[in-house]
């Protein structure tokens, strides 16, 4: 097993809210770790740092070292959008851009281009429409959503239902290759049917990419992740594998929180 | 309020359900056993009686487990207690099997004679009957440590169960008029042992359920000392009252 992403002490500040108190936290590559907790735990405030999405919100500070391929992404040296193209994010509502299906996945790479070494130095360049072409099918496909739209390319992501919309988000985290994948609750406004698909696809995923959820569905995390995550009040109590924290969880709390006792 | 109000009144709905259980299977036991030793045939329909209602609750437990299973998703010590409640509920009704079995197999005052002569038998069905209680004890108070110790003095019993067999074919061999009474003797020591392997598999269930884990297999190996094999035997441990709740 290979860490992914490795938290040292992290603490985070909403002004004087001490929102996460010195979270160590190793993640696996290639694995689905979900996060859990009652509302207000840090889960949330948690996963936004891994991809510096915190650094939107002046009042917030975050101190602590988080650790992703040997490098702190808190360093000044590193570029905040390269961390955001290594670390994808999908959220708890689905989030297409007001465009078409085609261009709602082929927006990013061709912001960002494609790398090229040209004379020993490393040039940016557009993609070709052939290549966006490609980027395109293979990001659908991998978020399990071509078949259903390959005939309507352009027409508008908004068009699309809430499950499909979702996917579509997917995809276009997948265009540009993350390494990791951020879901904050992308299930909570899914029929079961749509988070069923979601489920699927998030253990599929994992073949290719690390993914860490943030849910409230008990049973989604027990379904698909390989280690949970339990926070409370800022603090990880207890991190283990999915099949020990549901049935022979170390800590009363988490016990008390997953069996729904936790008043 | 406490949170998840109705699933908590379920659990303790299946709780109720498996104590009124364990101790009907507790109670046909120690009849069926007291009927040989006190010779009191009257005891039969009660055994007959506890094991129809040992079958009742083993359908009423069985279908609960499932209800709260689909409806409420237990997890973690709420998982492990439903799914001991599944597993102990075959176990205690073999209990009541065995009581009737034993209940209908005696059923005149020679066989009875003819039991309590053979002092290992005795001492074998007081074994199991401390054992049975030991095991429905255990579980109505979650107690680990005494079931993780059940298994060895099912241990003692296999070993008595051996003598037994071994002197009631002496006794069959003395007399063959004896034949029919010894092999009926043979099969309620026979009965008794496998009651005795019920109970450790009771303890098994209440260790994991009150610790989460399992124990060790090889514990139960019968590699038990002969010395304290007879201290066991020779010190049965003291009975808990019925609670009859």
């Amino acid at each position: 097993m290979t860490t992914a992403i490795h938290t040292e002490d992290l603490h985070v500040y909403f002004d004087k809210n001490h929102a996460l108190k010195g979270v160590n936290m190793d993640i696996q590559k290639n694995e689905v770790t979900s996060v859990i907790g009652p509302s207000g735990c840090g889960k949330s405030t948690f996963i936004r740092c891994i991809n510096r999405m915190n650094d939107l919100i002046p009042s917030c500070t975050v101190k602590g070292k988080i650790i992703v391929d040997g490098q702190d992404i808190n360093d000044d040296a590193v570029d905040v959008v390269d961390v955001r193209r290594r670390i994808g994010m999908v959220f708890q509502k689905p989030n297409p851009f007001p465009k078409s299906i085609y261009e709602n996945v082929a927006y990013a790479p061709r912001l960002h281009g494609v790398a090229e070494e040209v004379n020993g130095k490393i040039r940016r360049r557009k993609h070709t429409k052939k290549e966006l072409d490609e980027i395109v099918e293979r990001s659908l496909r991998r978020a399990a959503l071509w078949e259903e739209v390959k005939d309507r390319l352009e027409k508008g992501g908004l068009s699309l239902s809430g499950g499909q919309q979702q996917r579509l988000c997917i995809a276009r985290t997948l265009s540009i290759h993350p390494e990791i994948i951020l879901f904050d609750e992308p299930c909570s406004a899914l029929d079961p049917i749509a988070t069923a698909k979601i489920e699927d696809l998030l253990v599929d995923l994992k073949k290719d990419y690390t993914v860490v959820i943030v849910t409230h569905s008990m049973q989604q995390a027990a379904r698909i992740s390989n280690r949970t995550a339990f926070f409370y009040l800022g603090d990880l109590i207890e991190m283990g594998d999915t099949k020990q924290i549901f049935e022979r969880p170390h800590e009363e709390l988490t016990e008390q929180y997953i069996t729904g006792r936790m008043g | 309020m406490t949170p998840r109000t109705t699933f908590t009144y379920e659990m303790e709905e299946l709780n109720k359900e498996i104590t009124e259980m364990a101790n009907a299977s507790k109670t046909a036991f120690e009849k069926a056993v007291r009927m040989i030793t006190d010779m009191d045939f009257s005891l039969r329909e009660d055994v007959r009686e506890l094991d129809h209602r040992i079958y009742e609750l083993n359908e009423q437990i069985d279908k609960h487990c499932l209800d709260i299973i689909a409806l409420h998703s237990p997890v973690a010590g709420d998982l492990r207690t439903v799914s001991v409640c599944l597993k102990m509920i075959e176990d205690l009704n073999r209990f009541g099997r065995y009581a009737r079995d034993i209940a209908e197999l005696i059923d005149d005052f020679e066989e009875g004679k003819a039991f309590k002569s053979f002092e290992s038998l005795r001492t074998m069905s007081c074994l199991v009957v401390g054992l049975v209680d030991d095991a429905v004890y255990s579980f109505q108070q979650r107690d680990a440590e005494k079931a993780s110790h059940l298994h060895e003095r099912d241990d003692a019993v296999d070993a008595l169960y051996d003598t037994i067999f071994r002197e009631i074919l002496t006794y069959m061999m003395e007399d063959p008029h004896k034949i029919t009474v010894g092999i009926d003797l043979i099969l309620v020591a026979r009965y008794m042992e496998r009651v005795a392997d019920h109970a450790c598999n009771i303890g098994e269930y209440v260790f994991y359920m009150v610790t989460g884990e399992r124990l060790d297999p090889k514990a139960r190996t019968g590699n038990l000392e002969p010395d304290v094999c007879l201290r066991i035997i020779d010190h049965p441990a003291p009975r808990h009252e019925l609670d009859e709740k």
